[in-house]
This record gives structure tokens, sequence and C-alpha cells, in this order.
């Protein structure tokens, strides 16, 4: 039986507003706990929340920018249900009238984008004294009521991989769009999968099971790996798929279902009384236009244009401080191709692993005029990189003087080079011997010989002249 | 001083004029609260928390004010006359109360009140039933039926309550006085102990018409706590009129017939006769959809509750009853079942089943749209009148423990005070004279936002129904130096 | 119609305890209510559209500036159970 695979994703992601989303507490990163709560974020008696302005424009920058239709007027409901970490009782959510809807990303269709606030942490801690003998956790409300928008997607997606790179496009296109810096691991992002498998052409879906609360890349495509598995064996051996709601535990790679049925939940939506419509005016929607800018995928599409290589392009696309230092190199350069100069963004990049090149000393400009510097032959591909580079990256500087200071211009005067590439031949009597024999390869452990003596600051093709001239070759 | 003021606006010309201290009045009135045997309180401020000298040059002038339960005033117990709040000290004051404050008003003491303001008798209070000042023996409405006695009694020249469903208008009447329902929206509700969001509103409970103005006047406002109030569109006058001329009234069939006790309605026939003699035409006209106000009414208000009350869970604030298994669910039921009262009970558990699934679009959805219904009768009753004349009540005070056992007979007491919740138009209540010697409302209802007009006009009925309402005066309680004894002549 | 088993169900919606009585009389009172309010079920109300709220304003943004948020003392000062700078709470599911 050939079983295909069909996937959705339900995507949260937290929004980097200043305050929450529903009163002026500024949004925790870290801090000691129940620090940033209030009455409203406490869910104290009285309290009433009131909307972020800010959080609809992220909102709809992010509906621009998936293609969505934006709701004219679109409201909030209560989502009915107890736990610790919902101090209200509620989630404030968004239900049949969300802020958009349609759109895509890709080849992946969005079904609806819409805001809802964010709850709780609660912190298992053991077993308490007070409850004799059962366990007891610590609810601490910074992070409740943090604004997050829920990305839902149409069933696009077939395979977990193709779901992992598309997650990371979803992430890199709201980082570049500057509503949230999406750190997985805290969280900043998390996604829920809709999985099922049906005959392949059947034109039908089977039934689905929901993994929830995935906060990696990787576990992603770890999680969905393991439910296609799971529902594949089933029913391949002519049982059913249940469906339910799964944990991935990254760990051991189990699922284990999180509810059984009785526990259903009904959440008992009803439109929440305490805030009034959104509605969309034109200004607004301008206004999110115009803060869009320019996004990944048709970044990609212009850098492959300029002749970068797909994996550069995709690099610079997805980390925006890195597209736009490869931007500012760009156009400092004069007459070096973009190709090259993407290159030498990506040593940056290596350099700096996960740092940012705004957060060191080197200057787009200077990085321009090194790799002008290599094109015009007056430092070695090697020293640029090794000396010069790193030292621009940790105390900055002119590229031409660093090369001066650091002795690792190229070597130009011929009698130099001659005398150590007569050096070399000496030290490798046999390597000349062959060479002269008509074996080419033999060339190397002299010319290595020479790039060693003047610590790589020779030119290759030079040094390859010179021997062929001093054998009589 | 040789008599205790009237009125809380002639309290405060009394402070103006030298002839009164705002000090002298907060301890009468402290004393007299201290000495209640209505059960209106469930706080009173001490002696020494009085107003100093600076609150006489404000508004107000540092006279006494009282707040509902309900409110939430920091540092003071604010319990909503719940057990699942005793003791419960908010860190934040309500807006209104606030804004009150702030215009020179000083808080002397927090109201009994029906449970989170689901009654209309006050005996679904934590706290105890309150007695209705006319007659022990019989309730004084609810839910701000605290509020109402104390005023009634003349313990505190004015209170602050809240209105869902008829909770400021229907004690009002069963109590004597003067309440206002404002325009949904006009006053903030940040700090209110939520009932039903789309309906709670609060209103001043007063001794005249000017005094509720004048209350009124220093409680509307925008409030950016508040995404659902708004600016009121004009200021607030004291109101002057003694003439109805050229006014259109419109008296509804389907809230003065059926159902109404004979002498409520005989008190109601005479002040439309008393409108016609002011100048006013009167004139029959529909609510149709008014008999269903109820219903929708008793599914809305509960749906919201269901969803308002389920923050009283025993984690942040208020009771928790622990669980004998250790389990998280038997602790949020066993809280919520020893915290909440009989009637908080029903209308979370109705309101929780009206909202749940499969009920939705029958109860909650059905509910809205009878709610759209009642709006559009008021609005074409407008495009005709300008104002729309009821009984408050259908029925002077009940014995107390008359309707606990009947939740629907209680329900229906209610009936001409829902269909204006549920509009979110301003009514307000004034006396009526009495029937069986119990007072007795008129309920005056407007457009949105027409308070102006509303107090001017139930200003004009006031003054004409200034004999009728004379006979149930009650003597003051208030005692101030020198004139030990001069309480009960105080009144001339 | 309010059947016992429906109000077993509604009041674990509601996480409230019912003892044996109280389950018995909240039937019989909430379908008094119920049939009550079935009388809305007369209405003919295809066309019209349901009111959530009586006022017409939309938006009510609020800019995106912070305010101080209470201190954690403030925060903990009604909880009636505190561990470990936070409100202790029976662990879920256990």
């Amino acid at each position: 039986m050939n079983l295909q695979p069909t996937i959705g994703l339900e995507i949260h992601v937290q929004l980097d507003t200043r305050t929450k989303m529903f009163c002026a507490c500024e949004l925790s990163f870290g801090e000691p706990p129940n620090t940033r709560t209030c009455p409203v974020c406490l869910g104290l008696p009285g309290a009433l929340p009131v909307l972020n302005a800010q959080s609809i424009h992220f909102g709809l920058m992010i509906g621009h920018a998936l293609g969505c239709e934006l709701a004219p007027q679109s409201i909030f409901h209560r989502k009915n249900y107890f736990y610790p970490d919902l101090p209200k009782g509620f989630q404030i959510s968004q239900y049949d009238a969300p802020l958009c809807r349609g759109g895509s990303l890709g080849d992946v269709r969005i079904d609806r984008v819409h805001l809802e606030e964010d709850a709780a942490k609660l912190n298992h801690v053991g077993v308490s004294g007070r409850i004799h003998g059962a366990g007891s956790s610590i609810v601490d409300f910074n992070r409740g009521g943090t604004p997050l928008v829920e990305v839902v997607t149409e069933p696009d997606l077939h395979d977990a991989e193709e779901a992992r790179v598309w997650l990371a496009l979803l992430a890199a296109t709201m980082r570049q769009l500057g509503v949230s810096d999406v750190r997985m691991a805290e969280g900043s992002l998390r996604c829920d999968a809709n999985v099922s498998l049906a005959p392949a052409g059947s034109g039908e879906l089977g039934v689905k099971t929901e993994l929830k609360n995935m906060n990696s890349f990787s576990f992603v495509k770890r999680g969905i790996e393991a439910e296609i598995a799971r529902q594949r064996a089933l029913l391949e051996s002519g049982a059913e798929v249940v469906q339910q709601t799964l944990h991935f535990d990254p760990r051991s790679g189990n699922l284990t279902s999180l509810r059984s049925k009785e526990e259903a939940h009904d959440y008992r939506y009803f439109p929440e009384p305490d805030l009034v419509p959104i509605a969309i005016d034109e200004e607004m929607v301008q206004r999110a236009r115009e803060a869009v800018g320019e996004l990944p995928a048709t970044r990609i599409a212009r850098y492959e244009h300029l002749g970068l290589s797909a994996e550069h392009a995709h690099q610079f696309a997805f980390r925006p401080a890195l597209g736009s230092f490869f931007e500012a190199v760009l156009s400092a350069a004069d007459g070096a191709s973009p190709r090259e100069l993407a290159t030498w963004t990506a040593h940056v990049a290596a350099a700096l692993g996960e740092r940012d090149p705004d957060a060191s000393a080197l200057e787009p400009a200077a990085l321009a005029a090194l790799v002008a510097l290599v094109g015009a032959g007056r430092v070695a591909a090697g020293p640029a990189r090794t000396v010069v580079l790193a030292r621009l990256l940790s105390q900055g500087g002119d590229p031409a003087r660093i090369v001066e200071q650091e002795g690792v211009g190229a070597l130009d005067d011929d009698a130099g080079l001659a005398d150590a590439v007569a050096a070399a031949i000496a030290e490798h009597p046999d390597a000349a011997e062959r060479l002269r024999a008509g074996n080419a390869k033999a060339i190397g452990p002299i010319v290595g010989h020479v790039m060693r003596a003047t610590k790589g600051r020779a030119d290759g093709g030079e040094v390859t002249r010179l021997v062929h001239e001093r054998l009589g070759l | 001083m040789s008599a205790p003021p009237r009125t809380a606006t002639e309290a405060v010309e009394a402070i103006r004029a030298g002839q009164l201290s705002a000090r002298e009045l907060w301890l009468a009135c402290q004393a007299a609260a201290t000495d209640d045997e209505l059960n209106a309180f469930t706080w009173v401020a001490d002696a020494d928390d009085g107003p100093n000298e600076e609150a006489a040059a404000l508004p107000f002038a540092g006279i006494p004010l009282a707040v509902k339960d309900l409110f939430c005033t920091e540092g003071i117990p604010s319990q909503a006359g719940s057990r699942i709040l005793r003791d419960y000290r908010p860190p934040y004051t309500a807006t209104v109360v606030r804004q009150l404050l702030d215009a020179g008003a000083s808080l002397l003491a927090k109201t009994n009140q029906d449970e989170f303001a689901m009654g209309s008798s006050n005996e679904n209070s934590a706290y105890g039933a309150v007695l209705n000042p006319h007659d022990r023996g019989r309730v004084p409405g609810g839910s701000s039926g605290g509020s109402a006695a104390a005023v009634a009694a003349g313990i505190v020249p004015w209170a602050l309550g809240t209105d869902t469903g008829g909770s400021i208008r229907q004690p009002a009447a069963l109590c004597g006085i003067v309440g206002l329902k404002p325009t949904y929206g006009a006053c903030s509700r940040y700090g209110m102990i939520a009932f039903a969001s789309s309906l709670d509103q609060a209103g001043p409970l007063t001794r005249s018409v000017a005094d509720a103005a004048l209350l009124f006047s220093k409680m509307v406002g925008r409030d950016p706590c508040d995404s659902t109030s708004l600016a009121f569109p004009e200021a607030i006058e004291l109101p002057r009129s003694e003439r109805l001329d050229g006014l259109r009234f419109g008296v509804p069939d389907e809230l003065t017939g059926e159902g109404v006790e004979t002498g409520v309605r005989a008190a109601f026939e005479a002040s439309v006769a008393l409108v016609e003699q002011l100048g006013a035409s009167v004139e029959r006209c529909q609510l149709p959809h008014a008999p269903h106000a109820l219903a929708a009414y008793y599914l809305i208000a509960p749906a919201e509750c269901s969803s308002n009350l389920a923050r009283f869970d025993g984690v942040r604030y208020g009771l928790r009853v622990d669980s004998q298994d250790g389990s998280l669910e038997e602790m949020y039921s066993r809280t919520r079942a020893e915290g909440f009262g009989a009637e908080v009970k029903r209308r979370v558990m109705l309101g929780t089943y009206a909202l749940s699934s499969g009920y939705y679009d029958a109860y909650y959805g059905r509910a809205q749209r009878v709610r759209t219904k009642i709006a559009e009768d008021f609005r074409a009753a407008f495009e005709r009148f300008d104002f729309i004349l009821t009984p408050t009540s259908p029925t002077a005070a009940f014995e107390l423990g008359a309707r606990t056992s009947d939740p629907l007979a209680m329900y229906l007491s209610d009936f001409c005070t829902v269909p204006m919740s549920l509009a979110g138009i301003p009514a307000i209540s004034i006396p009526n004279g009495a029937s069986g010697g119990l007072p007795v409302g008129l309920q005056v209802v407007g457009p949105a936002f027409s308070e102006p007009r509303l107090l001017d006009a139930a200003h004009a009925l006031e003054l004409a129904h200034a004999d009728r309402v004379k006979t149930i005066a009650l003597p003051s309680p208030l005692r101030f130096e020198g004139n030990e004894n001069g309480a009960a002549g105080a009144r001339e | 119609m309010l059947d016992r088993d429906q109000v077993l169900h509604v009041a674990r919606l509601a996480r409230l305890e019912l003892t044996h009585d109280e389950v018995e009389r909240m039937s019989r009172e909430l379908s008094a209510v119920l049939d009550h309010i079935e009388t809305i079920s007369e209405l003919d109300l295809e066309s019209v559209a349901p009111t959530s709220h009586v006022i017409e304003i939309a938006n009510a943004l609020r800019a995106d500036e912070p305010r101080p948020s209470l201190s954690r003392e403030v925060a903990l000062a009604g909880a009636p159970a505190v561990a470990e700078e936070g409100f202790e709470v029976p662990t879920p599911g256990s």
C-alpha cells in the first residue's frame, strides 16, 4: 500500500511588542518570577483587557507578508477552560472572525492568521509539604498575556523534511518582518502538526492526529517522522488510526497521548464582551504594508539573480542581519563580483558563528576593500582570511594598513621569490626530478614549501611560473 | 448645625456656607454606619479616617460616600458579597471610585449586596441579608440592597451601586430613593467586579434627582482601562426643570399590564396623570419583544457570568479548599462549591449550559438576536417619544424569604428593568408614593446618552411628587454635637 | 429539561462539586427556568443579527507603552498558597 502523508501546521509565535497583549506590563525575558504582572494579567477581580495597538500592526504585517485577506472587522472570543496557567479561566483568542484569512508562503497555503494571549508558565516542583503526597507546581505569570500570532496552514505538506524547511522559511519571514526574533529554544515559536496518511492518489485524507507543542525545527521533523511511521505501521497492519492529541518526547522519541476522550474539551467560545471589534482602516493597512519590506522568498530570488550560490542566497535571506550586511558590502564594493563578495560574507558568518556582523568591529566597506585587495593580487586569499579578516572582526581598521602592519602583502619582488623557489627546489630534488620527467603533480611539495617559507604571501600562479622557468621547462 | 442636610447637594452647600464641617458630617455618618442595624455595610471606615481640611475645597466637599462591595478599593475589603472573596483586599481602586474620591468624596463604607450582584432581594449575600429600613421584615431589593438601604435610612448622603438587570433601580424603588442606571459605556467598569460584562453599569443611589446628577457628573468619562467606555458627549448639569411642557411620554403595554400589583399600578397611574398635568403628552405604545427580555437576559447574563467567575479558582486570591486526593480538579471544584452561594452556582450552571457545545445557537446565540430586537423596539419607540414610563418593580418590597425557594419568581421581579439593560439605555427610578405603606418606584427611560434630559424630566416629576413622597420619608439617624436629640425633629 | 447526567456534565465543565441534593435541586430549578426561556424559541430570528455590544465603537487600542508592574509581594499578597516566589497549585493531572 502506497500511503501518502498529509501534514498541516499550526504555529504560535510570540510577538516582540514592548508590552503584553492586553495590559501595559513589559514582556519578560528571564526576570525573576511574578515581577511582570498587574491586575489585568493576574486576572484580578474587576480588571479589564485593553488591546495593544502594536499587536494588531504586527498581525497585519504578517497578513501582508503571507498574502492574506485582511478582515475589515474581526473580533476576539473567550476560550473557556480551567488551568492554573490561565488566570481568568479563559484565554482571549480569535475564533470565527480572525484578523487574516487565506494567503500562502512558498507552496503552502495559509488557512488563517489570528492573535491570542499566551499562557503563564507552570513549573513542577515535586512533592509538596502542604498537600500530602501530591505533586505541586508553581505558577509564574510573567509570560502570561504575551501576544501570540497563530498561523494555521492548509494540509499542503507531505513529508517531515518539507515541513521542517517550510517552518524555517516562516521563522525567517517573521524575523525579517521584525515582528518576532523567534527564539525557538525559549519557546517563542511553538508548532503543532496535524498528520494523516491516505493511499496516494485516493484524493482523500485519513484520520488525523495532532502533535502538540514542538519547539525546535528538528523536533518538528523528528516528531512528524515518528508519527508517520506509527500511523503507517497501524494502517499496514490493518488497524485504524484514532483521532487524538499526542506529545512527542524528543529525548526518548516516544509519542504519548495527551487527552483521553472523556476529557474532551468544550471551550464554550463566545465573543469577548470586554473588548470591542477591530475595524481595520486604510491607514492601518497602508502602515503595515510599508513596514513589511522585502521578504525572504523575494530576497532569495534576487540574490540568485545576482549570481549567488543557492546556499548563500538562502543563508542571507534567512538571516536578515547577514543579508543586510551583505547588501552593505555590495553597495560599498567597486566592481567586485557579488558572488565573490557573498563568499567573503559567508567567511564572516563562519567566523562569527551565532553572532551578527553588527556585533563585530568589521565595517562593510572594510570587507569590500579587502576583497578588492585580494582581487588586485595585493594579498593572497589565505592570509587575507586568516590574518586580515580576523583582525578586522576583532579590532576593525583599514585592510591595506593591516596587510602592511602584519607583513602579509603578496610578494611581488622577483628576487625574493626567486630565492625562495630556488631554495624549495634544492630541498625537494626528487620532486624536481619527477616534474622534469613530466609528472605535473610533482610540483606540489615545491609550491607548498614556497608558501610556507613566505607565510602564504606568494601568488600561487607566479610561483608555478618561476619553478618551471628555473627547471627550464 | 441645627438640622442634618436632607440631601448630598444640601450637605455640600452647608459645608461651603460654613454651617457644617465635613468632619462633623463624617463623624455623624460614621457613627450611624457603625450602629447600623440593617446589615447594610460590610466594612466601615474608622472615625479617624475622615476628610481633611483640603477636601472642603473640592466639588464634593469631603462628604461621605458608601460604595457597593462589588467595587475594588485598594487595601479595603472588596468581597462582592461572596465567601470566595472573604477579606480580599485588592491592590487597586476602581476607576469610578477613584474619580469620586478625586472629586472630594470620602469613602465611609462598603455596602452589602447580593453575591456578585446576582439577586433581587439582597438575600444572596455571604454576609447576611439586608433589611428594608421601611419594614425590617422585608427585603430592600437587590443587588445593590445595602447601598439603597443605607441611603434610604439616612446613614449616608449617597452611595454607589451597580445595575446589570435592575440592581440599582429595583432596590431604589423598594427603599423609596432615586437610582440611576446610566447608558452602557458612560461609566468605566474597570475595578467593578464583573457579573455580566455587556450589561454591568455603575450608577448613583441618592435621596434626590439633583444628587444623582451631581454624583453621576463625576462618574462619567472614557477610561483608557475600559475598552467599552465612551466619553460622555456633554456636561452633566444639575437638573432644574419644573415642567414637562411639550415632552412626549410613551407607556408600553407590555411592561405595565399583567403582573403589576394593584397598589403599584395605582401609583403608576397617578404619576401618568401628573406627567400630563406638567404639560407633557402620554400615549400607550408597544415594545413587542419586551416580554422575551427576561428569557434573553437569563441566558446572556448567566453565560457571561459563568466565564467571568471562572477566575475564582483558589490560585491567586480568595478562598481555597484543598482537595483530599491532592488533585487540582478537586481543589477547583471544592473551592468553588464552598466559595459560591446557591444563586451564583445556579447561574454559573445555567450559563455554562447555555454556552456548551450543541446548545450555543439555541440559547446564547438566540438570546443575542432577541437582544437586537429589543434594542430595535426601543429605537422605534424613541422616534415617537422622548421618554418611556413604567413602574420600576411590579411589586413593593416583599417579605424576607418569600421568594428564596422559587428562583423563577425571583427572576420575574426584574421584568420592568431588564429590557433597558439589554438595550444599554439609561433609566432612572424615582420615588412614586407608596403601596400598602411601602415605597414604590417610577421608572423613566430615555435613549442612549440622554441622561441630562432624563434627569431634568425626573427632577420635574420629583418636585410634583414631593407631597406623596413625604409620606414615606424616614427620620435621619444622624446625631450632631449640640443637637443630640434633634434628629427626629430635624426634618422640616 | 436538564436531567441528572446533564447537570453533572455541566457541573464538571464549571468545576463545581455538587452534593446529591444539589444535583436534584439544580435539575429541578434549572429545568423550570429553561422552560420559561424556551419562549424565545417561538420567535422568528432567522434574519436578525446577534448583538454582542450595545455600543457602536471599534478598536479602543492602547499604545505599546510599558507601565510599572506590581511588586511580587503585592502580586502574591492574596494567594492562598505561595512557594518559590510563585503561586502554588496541585500539579495538573496528578
